[in-house]
C-alpha cells in the first residue's frame, strides 16, 4: 500500500501466540444451561429491566431498557424463561456482584420477529437511535455505546474515519477470524458509519501479521466498490490502542482530555461495524460475540458465544488441560485474572485464556526500582512511568497528575519490560480508582454542604419571617387598642391611609358579595325575610367576635 | 554616640516598617478567612456535630484558631487527619473516636407515623414527607450523619452499611495486596 505512516512512541514486541487460534474456523458455541445477562454491559447509565422472574422471552427480546443517552439496551441472548432478575458475579477484577436476568434457555433459539432497519430512509438521529436500541456497543474492549460516537463534531470537519482490525494484544484473533470470514458484513456496516459521519476518507489499520484478514478486506471492500483504504501496519503492541491507530495511520496525537471527534477522527472495531450492520440490515441486536478460547487448553478456537454464557463452560469447548488454574479475560498484556470463572461472557470479552503456572510462570518478587528508564522508552504515551510508580506508591496522587497519570492507557508494556518486575500498571490503576474515589468524595461533599448551607439560609428566613409575623400582630393589637381608649383613629397619616384603604376594600367586597347574592332572595315572603335578616344579624355578630380575636 | 545613632535608625527603620505592615494589613485585608475554607475544604460536611462543635464550619474555624485536635471528626476518618496534618504541618494522632464503615439512614416506611421529626433534625434535608404521611430517604443525599435517628418518636429509622460495590470498587495497592502462599507453592520451594 503506497501511503506513509506515522510511527507512535516506544511499544514492545511480545510473543503473538496466535497461530494456535486461527487453524479452525469460526464455531458457534452451544447453548449452556443458563445464560447470566448483566444489565451494566456498556460505559454509561445501567439499563433498566423490563422483564420479571417468570417471562418467556424470545431471542433478541429486550430485557434492559438503556438509561439515559449514554448506555445502551440489553437483550435475551436465546428464547426461555426468565428464572430472576438478580445480583451475580461479574466479569470484573473485584469479583463484586450486579444485576443480572438470568435466563433458562428452551433449547429452540426462537428469534423475536426481526425488522430490518432502512437507513437509507431513516433520519441520522433514528438510525443513531436504533443502534442504542440494537445494544451496539464497542466491541473491541471499551464498550462505549457506539451511537454516542455517531455524531460528527460541530466545530471540526470529519477527516478520517479509523477502523481498528488491528489486534494487537497476544493470544486474540477473534477479529482476525471475523475479517476473514464476514469481512462483506464488516464492511457494509463501516458503510453505515460513513453516512453517519460524512469523513473525507476512511481507513482500516490491520497489523501485518493478518495478511488473509487484510486481504478478505480488500476484497470485500472492491465488491462492495466502497474506496476505503486497507492499510497493514507494522506488528508493534499497542499498535490496536485507538490513540496509537489513529496516531500510525494519521498522524494526530490525541491529548488525554480531548475526544479525537475534536481532532476531526474517530475510531471503531471492526466487530462494531459488523454488529452494527447486523442491526440495520437483519434487525439483530447484539446477543452473541466472537471469543477467542486460548492458553492452556487442548484446541484452541474462535467461538460465538451468547452473552452471558458462564465462562467456564465456554472455556470446557476449548479442552482445558488439567494444570489449568484461572481464566484471564482480554489478552495477558491488558486483561485480568477472572477471581470467579463462573462469570458470564459480556460484550467486552473479546478472549479467554485458560492460565496455568506453565504459562504464566509466577513472577519473581519485586524489586526495588533501579531507574534504568526501560519502562519510559517503551511507554507509547512518553510517560515515565518510574516517576508515576513512586508518587502512586507513596499516595501522592496530585503529583500522579501533574505526571498525566490520567493519560496512561495501562497497555502494560512498562510493567513488561521492568527488570525489578514492578506491577506499575497495578499502581496505576490504584492511583487512578483512588483519584476517582476521592473525586466522588469531594463532590458528595460539596452537595451535602451547599444543601446544608441552603437548608440554615431556609431556617433563619422562616424565623425572621415569623419573627415579623409576630410582630406585626402585636402592632395591630397596640394600634386596635390605642382607637379602642380613644375612640378615633389613630393620629398617624400613614395609618389613616392604610386604614382608609382597608375600608374601601371591605366595603368593595361587600357590594360584591351583596350584588352576587343569589337571586331567589329577592322574592321572599316577609316571614323568610324576618328568619334571614336574623340570621345575617347573627353572622354580623359573630363576625364581629371573630375579630376582635387577633 | 554611634551605638546609639545605630539604634535610632534601627527604631526608625521599625517605626516605618510596621506602619507600612500596619496600612497593608488594612488596605489588603483578605475577605474570610483562606485558612478556614481549605480546613473546611478537608472536612466532610457530614454536619453530625460529632467534633463537638455544631457543624463542619465552626470545627474548621476551632482548628484555625489553634483551639481544637485535628482528630475530631469520626466521618473524615484517619485519612481525613492525615490530610489535615498535612495542611496545617501538625502532628498526625489517632482519630479521637472509633471509625464507622460509611452508611445511610433508612426510614421504615410501614412503622413511620409522619410526625416530621426526622424532616427538621436532617441537615441536609435528604429526608422527604410531609405531616401523617410517610417519609422516606434519599439515599444519595443522606451523608450518614445519624442526627435523624434520636427523634424518631417510634424508632423507625436505621442506619445501613454501604458496602462495596462495582461502581465504587477500587484496586488496593500493591504491596498491602498479599496473598495467602498457596501450601503447595511452599513445599516446592523448599524441594
Ligand atoms: S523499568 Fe522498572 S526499574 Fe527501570 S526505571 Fe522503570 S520502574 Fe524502574
Ligand atoms: S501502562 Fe501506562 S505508563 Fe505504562 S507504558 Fe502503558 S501507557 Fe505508559
Ligand atoms: S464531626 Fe466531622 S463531619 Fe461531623 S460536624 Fe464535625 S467536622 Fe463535620
Ligand atoms: S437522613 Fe438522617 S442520617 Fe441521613 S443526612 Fe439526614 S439526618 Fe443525617
Amino acid at each position: 500500500m503506497p501511503m506513509n505512516l506515522f510511527t507512535f512512541k516506544g511499544g514492545v514486541k511480545p510473543p503473538t501466540h496466535k497461530t494456535q487460534s486461527v487453524g479452525l474456523p469460526i464455531a458457534v458455541a452451544p447453548l449452556p444451561s443458563r445464560l447470566v445477562v448483566p444489565l451494566h454491559q456498556s460505559i454509561g447509565g445501567t439499563p433498566q429491566p423490563v422483564v420479571a422472574a417468570g417471562d418467556k422471552v424470545l431471542k433478541g427480546q429486550l430485557v434492559g431498557e438503556a438509561d439515559g443517552w449514554i448506555s445502551a439496551a440489553v437483550h435475551a441472548p436465546t428464547s426461555g424463561t426468565v428464572l430472576e432478575v438478580g445480583p451475580h458475579v461479574q466479569p470484573h477484577p473485584s469479583g463484586l456482584d450486579a444485576p443480572c436476568v438470568v435466563i433458562a434457555p428452551d433449547g429452540q433459539d426462537r428469534w423475536i420477529e426481526r425488522q430490518p432497519f432502512d437507513h437509507a430512509a431513516a433520519s441520522p438521529d433514528e438510525t443513531r437511535r436504533h443502534l442504542q436500541r440494537s445494544g451496539v456497543v464497542g466491541l473491541g474492549g471499551a464498550v462505549f455505546p457506539t451511537h454516542g460516537k455517531l455524531t460528527p463534531a460541530k466545530s471540526v470537519a470529519m477527516a478520517e474515519l479509523v477502523i481498528n482490525g488491528a489486534e494487537c494484544e497476544p493470544f486474540i484473533t477473534c477479529d482476525d477470524l471475523l475479517m476473514r470470514e464476514r469481512a462483506d458484513d464488516v464492511v457494509r456496516g463501516i458503510g453505515i458509519f460513513r453516512d453517519l459521519l460524512q469523513p473525507q476518507k476512511v481507513l482500516i489499520g490491520i497489523e501485518d501479521n493478518k495478511p488473509q484478514a487484510a486481504a478478505a478486506m480488500r476484497a470485500a471492500v472492491a465488491a462492495a466498490g466502497e474506496d476505503f483504504a486497507v492499510i497493514e501496519v507494522p506488528t508493534l503492541y499497542p499498535a490496536g490502542g485507538a490513540k496509537q491507530l489513529i496516531r500510525v495511520l494519521t498522524g494526530k496525537e490525541v491529548p488525554a482530555a480531548k475526544r479525537s471527534t475534536d481532532l476531526g477522527v474517530q475510531c471503531f472495531n471492526v466487530a462494531t461495524a459488523y454488529t452494527a450492520w447486523r442491526a440495520i440490515a437483519h434487525g439483530e441486536p447484539v446477543v452473541s460475540r466472537l471469543v477467542t478460547v486460548a492458553g492452556n487448553v487442548r484446541q484452541a478456537r474462535n467461538y460465538e458465544v451468547p452473552i452471558g454464557a458462564p465462562m467456564d463452560e465456554v472455556l470446557a469447548l476449548a479442552g482445558p488441560q488439567p494444570d489449568t488454574d484461572g481464566i484471564v479475560m482480554g489478552g495477558p498484556m491488558m486483561g485480568f485474572l477472572v477471581p470467579d470463572s463462573r462469570a458470564p461472557v459480556v460484550k467486552a470479552t473479546n478472549c479467554l485464556i485458560a492460565h496455568s503456572a506453565r504459562l504464566f510462570p509466577p513472577k519473581a518478587p519485586e524489586m526495588p526500582c533501579i531507574r534504568c528508564g526501560a519502562c519510559a522508552e517503551v511507554c507509547p504515551h512518553e510517560l515515565q512511568p518510574f516517576e508515576l510508580y513512586w508518587f502512586a506508591r507513596a499516595k501522592n496522587f496530585g503529583k500522579t497528575q501533574e505526571y498525566a497519570l490520567f493519560d496512561c492507557i495501562e497497555c502494560g508494556c512498562c510493567s513488561y519490560v521492568c527488570p525489578s518486575r514492578i506491577p506499575l500498571v497495578h499502581y496505576f490503576r490504584f492511583a487512578k480508582s483512588e483519584i476517582w474515589a476521592r473525586e466522588r468524595e469531594k463532590n458528595a461533599a460539596d452537595e451535602a454542604k451547599a444543601r446544608y448551607e441552603f437548608k440554615q439560609w431556609r431556617d433563619e428566613r422562616e424565623k425572621a419571617e415569623k419573627a415579623e409575623r409576630l410582630a406585626k400582630a402585636a402592632a395591630n393589637q397596640v394600634s386596635r387598642k390605642a382607637a379602642e381608649a380613644t375612640g378615633e383613629a389613630p393620629a398617624d397619616a400613614e395609618k389613616a391611609a392604610k386604614t382608609a384603604a382597608i375600608q374601601a376594600a371591605m366595603e368593595r367586597a361587600k357590594a360584591q358579595r351583596e350584588a352576587a347574592q343569589p337571586k331567589n332572595t329577592e322574592s321572599l315572603t316577609p316571614e323568610q325575610q324576618q328568619a334571614t335578616a336574623e340570621i345575617e344579624a347573627r353572622r354580623a355578630a359573630a363576625h364581629l367576635g371573630d375579630s376582635e380575636q387577633p | 554616640m554611634e551605638i546609639l545613632l545605630a539604634i535610632a535608625i534601627m527604631a526608625l527603620g521599625a517605626v516605618v516598617l510596621g506602619a507600612a505592615l500596619g496600612f497593608a494589613s488594612v488596605k489588603f485585608k483578605v475577605e474570610g478567612d483562606p485558612l478556614v475554607d481549605k480546613i473546611e475544604a478537608i472536612l466532610p460536611q457530614t454536619q453530625c456535630g460529632q467534633c463537638g462543635y455544631p457543624g463542619c464550619k465552626p470545627y474548621a474555624e476551632a482548628i484555625a484558631k489553634g483551639e481544637c485536635d485535628i482528630n475530631r471528626c469520626p466521618p473524615g476518618g484517619t485519612e481525613g487527619v492525615q490530610r489535615l496534618a498535612d495542611l496545617l504541618g501538625r502532628e498526625v494522632k489517632p482519630l479521637d473516636a472509633e471509625e464507622k464503615p460509611k452508611a445511610v439512614a433508612v426510614i421504615d416506611e410501614n412503622t413511620c407515623i409522619g410526625c416530621t421529626l426526622c424532616i427538621q433534625a436532617c441537615p441536609v434535608d435528604a429526608i422527604v414527607g410531609a405531616a401523617k404521611q410517610m417519609h422516606t430517604i434519599i439515599a444519595q443525599q443522606c451523608t450518614g450523619c445519624e442526627l435523624c435517628l434520636p427523634p424518631c418518636p417510634v424508632e423507625c429509622i436505621s442506619m445501613q452499611p454501604i458496602g462495596e460495590n462495582i461502581e465504587n470498587w477500587k484496586w488496593k495497592h500493591p504491596i498491602l495486596a498479599i496473598k495467602p502462599v498457596p501450601p503447595a507453592v511452599h513445599a516446592k520451594e523448599a524441594a
